[in-house]
């Protein structure tokens, strides 16, 4: 009995180690890895309302309503040690009260196998475009970038964003759509 | 032979056993201190135990599916880099104990670099402001405890059994010491 549990000792202790070190290979050979991919964005439709913000602080803040295309090829930046991608798409601009503002208007998770090609048409934004005052009215700047973040079997969680972005100016005046 | 003999060689078995055991406490211990001087965090590694999931099925990952209840996940929490959104932050409400894992969805930063942000688990339908305290409606830096930075799977499984089953901690106390009982023969 008394080789029994000494050998199964050494196989348990063994096969921890093996898998440490698998783990380990997994995780080096992806760490230094581009996780980049062009991206092609575009907005279809802005409009601007005045509204108090029922998400949260109830006051009257300026709420953007953006309809938009998105287009990118994912597949190089999927590998063997990439379990899943979540996707964002968010819009960063500045206000006179607030120097950075950035809202997640629209997220998506793609888990490996799913098809790493997106072409999404007319897409509308999944949360509320609140502002944090009335910074969107006239807002020449409101930059809208598509970023990712790899979650990997095991090992680093980076940040990319794609090199595709657009920029465009909010309406002076609220309750008019403008169209592009 | 000379039971004397026999009987200085069973305490030099015991005290070999015990320095061993020493080592081990000690190298864990110094290296859970030496992460938190590298990482500046004050919990660097943080097991994943309790996903808080926004609805009226039983409770699940509110992280699923990237990370499940049992992940390890390793934090750093350099206060110079900027919140920005889509991280994964770790974060503490005010008079509560347990840490909350999720990503951030909105940030106004002032020009003198105070921050106030939102956040929402992957898996809930929407963000966290049901989870903060009465009339909070943001995060700020001082809640922050650290930054998702890497993860390992299942590691803390063991952790999560032991916890969520205690018959099964004792059952593996029993053993490990049934086999130091026969392995010092």
């Amino acid at each position: 009995m008394n080789t029994l549990l000494s050998r199964a000792n050494s196989l348990f202790a063994f096969t921890l180690s093996v898998m440490a070190a698998l783990t380990l290979g997994c995780i080096l050979t992806t760490a230094f890895k581009d996780r980049s991919a062009p991206v092609r964005l575009q907005v279809s439709r802005i409009l601007l309302k005045k509204v108090e913000d029922f998400t949260g602080p109830r006051k009257r803040s300026d709420l953007g309503f953006i309809t938009f295309h998105i287009s990118a090829d994912l597949e190089k930046t999927f590998d063997w040690n990439v379990k899943q991608l979540f996707l964002y798409l968010s819009a960063e601009y500045s206000t006179k009260s607030n120097a950075v503002n950035q809202v997640v208007l629209w997220d998506k998770i793609l888990l490996r196998g799913e098809n790493p090609k997106l072409d999404l048409k007319d897409v509308k934004s999944k949360y509320f475009f609140f502002d944090d005052g009335h910074g969107l009215k006239g807002n020449r700047n409101v930059t809208l970038t598509l970023s990712w973040q790899v979650i990997p079997i095991a090992g680093i969680l980076p940040l990319v964003t794609g090199s595709g972005r657009v920029s465009v100016p909010f309406p002076d005046s609220y309750e008019i759509a403008t169209t592009f | 032979n000379n039971s004397g003999s026999d009987f200085f060689s069973l305490f030099l078995q015991l005290y070999y056993q015990v320095l061993n055991f020493g080592m081990i406490v000690s190298s864990a211990l110094m290296i859970w201190k030496g992460l938190m001087v590298i990482t500046g965090s004050e919990s660097p590694i943080v097991v994943v135990l309790r996903c808080i999931y926004l609805s009226v099925s039983p409770p699940s990952g509110s992280m699923e599916p990237a990370f499940h209840r049992g992940d390890l996940l390793f934090l750093t929490n350099r206060v110079e880099d900027p919140i920005r959104v889509g991280e994964i932050v770790v974060f503490r409400i005010e008079g509560r104990e347990i840490p909350i894992v999720h990503r951030v969805l909105k940030i106004h930063e002032k020009q003198n670099g105070h921050i106030k942000f939102l956040t929402k688990g992957d898996n809930n339908a929407v963000d966290d402001r049901g989870l903060y305290k009465q009339g909070q409606h943001w995060l700020e830096k001082k809640d922050v405890v650290g930054r998702a930075r890497g993860f390992v799977p299942y590691i803390g499984i063991v952790t999560i059994l032991m916890n969520d089953y205690p018959k099964f901690k004792y059952a593996v106390l029993f053993l490990l010491g049934l086999f130091v009982l026969v392995h010092r023969e």
